[in-house]
């Protein structure tokens, strides 16, 4: 770990910034042609990336003061099988995703047409169209932003790990021992903060571009309204005979990697597990109960029908027997 | 006529089962069955798989929509007198169209491109789930002392017929 940091703030020193120069003020003018309600996306070249983690450390130095203070010690919870998540004493960790990092690099040894290539690929949020994270948080804490930046709120999320578990990709890590649960009822609900990558969101409302893309020195990453992004992928996935993921996953996310060699192979090749991340199909999560929403518009159409016609379907009985009104207008006292 | 449709045993076991489920699996967005060991029952697995919950709560409104128009053109198109409807009645027609609502609006947030305000969420929630605890207790009141949802249309003599 320390040999590889090292590494890193050697090359951030000198290829970031004359990288950062040159790929800073075209993205930026694309975080600005962005407003007016279309998402931004991301395109991930993989085979630009050399692993260097300028990206690593720029997230870092533009996110710390965002990171979780976590309070020790942690209060006890009931029942204590909620497990406590600490990473607090260890947030220099690079080598997945934690509360303190919120960007790694992905290294992977494949083939490319017969011959072995080592392959390092960024990863954090995807930052999906249609956020299950978000949209499934009981409480509003995860949210969206018209151009599709999407991020936890730290004073208000309580840290359930609803927006984990509902994350294709398992994205939002957990601090223990912060934020908002401490004030309510510590012992019984709720279990820290969730975090991840929030796409610099405030950076981005300010014109600039996120840090991790302004510091590579390769511009392995460009940002840009989504259509453009999405036409960019198909062009360089074209030129190099690439593969394209992010475009449908997940019904579409704003982060879109070309890689040399097919996903399934990356896959296979990646390190995977808790706070790594798959490079698997994603099916879209929000698509299936989305479509009940039909249901919902006809069902009162179907309500009003079959009460309206069992109401016609009365009358009519009643004009056909008009002994059978006598009988109901005496039990109900009409007259 | 929708006085006593309303009566029916398996109309009301009905909507009873239906608000059971809804509740249940709204409950289930919050992530309390597993951390309180109810997910590990057996069978009860389903309770802590979001997805499954929030697919079985929007077959609920389905049903739960479907069944308030019914009610509601019922009663409007009761002739020749309307029933009328007991205080109890009101606050519980009331928290309903609430929570319908709200859920519903929820439901559009749902899908993509719908960015609500993060304050509007959260009011929308507050509001989803604190008419659910209120719409509970009210039914758990009336449950209790017995309180329709309708007066009779005439002091005595209905109840024989009924
Ligand atoms: C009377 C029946 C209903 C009951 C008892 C009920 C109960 C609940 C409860 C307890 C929650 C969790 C609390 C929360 O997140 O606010 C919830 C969430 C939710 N309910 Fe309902 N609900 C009902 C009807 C509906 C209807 C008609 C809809 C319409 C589509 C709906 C849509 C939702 C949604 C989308 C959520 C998830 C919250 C979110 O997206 O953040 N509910 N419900
Ligand atoms: S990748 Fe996961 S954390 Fe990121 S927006 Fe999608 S669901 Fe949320
Ligand atoms: S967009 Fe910002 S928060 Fe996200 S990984 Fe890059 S630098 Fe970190
Ligand atoms: S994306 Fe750029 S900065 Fe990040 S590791 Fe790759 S080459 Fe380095």
């Amino acid at each position: 770990m320390a040999i590889q940091l090292s590494r890193r703030s050697f090359l951030k020193g000198s290829l970031a910034a004359a990288g950062a120069v040159a790929a800073t003020s075209a993205p930026a003018a694309a975080v600005k042609g962005a407003k007016g309600g279309r998402q931004l996306a991301t395109l991930i070249d993989i085979n630009k990336c050399i692993g260097c983690g300028a990206c690593v450390e720029a997230c870092r130095d533009a996110n710390s003061e965002k990171y979780p203070e976590a309070k020790k010690p942690f209060p006890k919870m009931y029942p204590n099988r909620v497990p406590v998540e600490d990473w607090s004493d260890d947030q220099y960790a690079s080598d997945r995703l934690t509360p303190y990092n919120w960007l790694f690099i992905q290294e992977a040894v494949v083939d490319v047409d017969g011959e072995e290539r080592f392959l390092s690929v960024p990863r954090r949020c995807m930052h999906c169209v249609n956020p299950p994270c978000v949209k499934l948080c009981p409480w509003g804490a995860a949210q969206q932003y018209k151009n599709g930046i999407s991020r936890i709120d730290k004073d208000i999320c309580l840290g359930g790990s609803k927006c984990r578990k509902v994350c294709p990709w398992h994205i939002p890590q957990r601090q223990t021992g912060a934020g908002l649960y401490l004030e309510l009822l510590p012992a019984f609900a709720g279990n820290g903060i969730m975090t991840k990558c929030d796409r610099c969101y405030d950076r981005v409302a300010e014109g600039g571009v996120p840090a991790c893309i302004e510091s590579c020195p390769e511009g392995a990453q460009i940002i840009g309204p989504r259509d453009e992004i999405v036409r960019k992928a198909h062009q360089l996935a074209d030129e190099t005979g690439g593969y394209i993921y992010g475009e449908t996953e997940n019904g579409g996310t704003n982060t879109l990697y070309v890689s040399p060699v097919p996903f399934k192979e990356l896959n296979k090749a990646v390190d995977k597990g808790k706070g790594r991340p798959h490079f698997k199909p994603a099916e879209n999560t929000m698509a299936k109960a989305n479509n009940l929403v039909l249901g919902m518009a006809i069902a009162p159409i179907a309500g009003i029908a079959a009460a309206w016609g069992k109401q016609i379907v009365a009358d009519n009985k009643k004009k056909e027997k008009p002994e059978h009104i006598d009988r109901e207008g005496t039990d109900h006292d009409h007259a | 006529m929708t006085t006593r449709n309303a009566a029916i045993p398996p109309v009301r076991y009905g909507y009873g089962l239906l608000m059971f489920l809804l509740a249940l699996t709204g409950f289930a967005q919050m992530p309390i069955f597993k951390r309180y060991y109810i997910a590990d029952i057996p069978g009860l697995g389903w309770l802590a798989m979001f997805h499954v919950t929030h697919y079985l709560h929007y077959i609920g409104a389905v049903l739960i929509l479907g069944l308030a128009a019914y009610f509601v053109t019922a009663y409007v198109r009761t002739r020749p007198e309307r029933p009328k409807l007991t205080p109890t009645g009101y606050l519980r027609a009331g928290l309903i169209g609430v929570i319908l609502v709200t859920g519903l609006l929820l439901a559009a947030k749902n899908f993509p491109g719908y960015v609500f305000p993060p304050a509007a969420v959260i009011l929308l929630d507050l509001a989803h789930l604190g008419s659910v605890f209120a719409f509970i207790l009210t039914a758990l009141y009336c449950w209790a002392f017995s309180k329709k949802w309708i007066d009779s249309p005439s002091k005595g003599d209905v109840k024989g017929v009924n």
